[in-house]
């Protein structure tokens, strides 16, 4: 039973490691390596049923913490060209489309 | 008997999950622009993994484990959407637009937008 999610989850980490290589934009690529975070829990998750290790459960709880920081960080870089912008003000699309005193 | 119930029902839900997991995969790759792309990863991340953990939480039973793969889905419940929304919005404010168009017809070029 586990042999097949494992199987399929391993198709999916293909699919999305594939779509990080080929992605025209950067957000492609962020969009496969988040997805690629998801799967590699539900993997760890599989792997540790897999084993009878149930505690690998831990290290995909913290690997999704990690993975939601990472994307969330990678894409205020690329939305505002900087880590501490605030980036909360309602009209801030507005503000980037014209890259000003940036 | 129920012992043979529940691990019925838990291949069921295991068996789905990876097919929806296989599916979303397959969307990532063959959709035609990124809001598209985002879509179908987005089945990964709601039925692929919903699935897959229900039927985990089937095997385990009521334990310890089964708290922590409640976790690992609430996590993946409140942080999937707020990623995603992230990332429209990021591409939006990088310039990157949808394939359609007002009227509903395809622009049809892949690379739209002047991002990066």
């Amino acid at each position: 039973m586990f042999e097949s999610a494992c199987i399929a989850l391993l198709l999916t980490l293909a699919g999305a490691i594939a779509r990080a290589l080929l992605g025209p934009t950067v957000f492609d690529r962020t969009q496969a390596v988040n997805t690629a975070g998801t799967v590699a829990m539900l993997l760890l998750a599989a792997v540790g049923f897999l084993t009878n290790r149930p505690e690998f459960l831990d290290i995909a709880i913290i690997y999704g913490l990690l993975n939601v920081i990472g994307t969330i960080a990678v894409l205020k870089f690329f939305q505002h060209g900087d880590l501490g912008d605030p980036g909360s003000a309602p009209d801030s699309i507005a503000d980037t489309s014209n890259e000003d005193a940036r | 008997m129920p012992d043979a119930i529940i691990d019925a029902a838990s291949w069921i839900l295991i068996v789905t999950g990876g097919t929806f997991c296989v599916i979303g995969a397959l969307g990532l790759l063959r959709m035609p622009d990124f809001f598209t792309r985002m879509h179908a990863a987005s089945l990964i991340d709601t039925l692929g993994a919903g699935l897959l953990l229900l039927g985990m939480m089937l095997q385990a039973g009521f334990s310890l484990v089964t708290v922590k793969l409640v976790f690992v889905g609430l996590l993946l419940f409140f942080t999937s959407p707020t990623a995603t929304h992230a990332l429209a919005r990021a591409a939006r404010a990088r310039g990157l637009e949808p394939m359609a168009k007002e009227d509903g017809t395809n622009s049809g070029d892949e690379n739209e937008g002047h991002h990066q």
